[in-house]
């Protein structure tokens, strides 16, 4: 017996670095490109990626991130993260992997739905008029458990 | 793999249905691999982003992804899940007689 295909995925995205972020905007994007349909639902930090002000300026976590393999007080320097995320950027472009901004319009674009967090938006004093226009709303985690009905769960 | 007929003509085709031998297909065969795909019409948008996987192949040696599709064929995003609900550039490719692309983004 052949294991039944995945048909619908909702996806968490609760952090707010770089790399806490792009892993679950590349699963989102991979599952509408495999017909999968898909909906991320952004909290906490993760807010930041669809906050107008902020998708722009997400940055690597460079301190308590042993992967990428400095001196735990070389993460802490001033501008290391800001470095760090610029050469980042360019290693993604040369692989022409989106910028955030661009890549969270590009899976909007693909039909996946936006969502954010209520008791985020609260606790950072957030309304939608201050989050990306693709977002389709700001919803409650009861209302998430609805939307993600019969799909798979992705907490990242 | 497996053979199956397009065309009244056989095909070698992976377990996924993709085409193993992009030389086996002919434009004739098309609609039929489309309408298995629930697409129903082919138009002249759809066959404007089958040419351009055929075309890519042949330039590249793989299929585009989604991402490169939206940026080069002519045909935005939202435009290519309107033409291929369950996936442009791997529905696209299967009607195109071409691999499955393969790449994250």
């Amino acid at each position: 017996m052949t294991a039944a295909k995945i048909e619908k995925v909702s996806i968490v995205i609760s952090k707010g670095s770089l790399d806490g972020i792009y892993p679950g905007l590349i699963m989102a994007n991979g599952a509408r490109a495999e017909g999968i349909e898909a909906n991320l639902f952004f909290t906490f930090f993760g807010l930041d990626a669809i906050h107008k002000a902020r998708h722009e300026h997400i940055k690597l976590a460079t301190v308590g991130n042993p992967g990428l393999h400095l001196a735990t007080w070389v993460g802490g320097l001033p501008g290391i993260s800001s470095v760090m995320t610029h050469y980042m950027a360019h290693k993604m472009d040369q692989l022409d992997i989106p910028s955030i901004p661009e890549f969270v319009e590009m899976i909007a674009d693909t039909g996946a739905g936006l969502y954010g967090c209520k008791a985020s938006a609260d606790l950072f004093g957030l309304t939608k008029d201050d989050l990306i226009d693709q977002v389709k709303d700001i919803i409650t985690v009861g209302e998430f458990y609805d939307l993600a009905a019969g799909g798979e769960i992705i907490f990242t | 793999m497996s053979t199956t007929t397009y065309a009244g003509r056989p095909v070698d085709v992976s377990d996924e249905g993709f085409f193993v031998d992009p030389g086996q297909w002919t434009e004739d065969m098309a609609a039929q691999i489309a309408s298995a795909e629930g697409i129903t019409e082919l138009t002249e948008r759809h066959w404007q982003v089958i040419k351009f996987m055929r075309h890519e192949y042949e330039n590249k040696g793989t299929g585009p992804t989604v991402r490169v599709l939206g940026k080069t064929s002519g045909v935005t995003i939202k435009e290519l899940y309107q033409l291929f609900p369950k996936g442009p550039a791997k529905t696209a490719a299967k009607i195109a007689g071409i691999p499955k692309p393969r790449g994250c983004i």
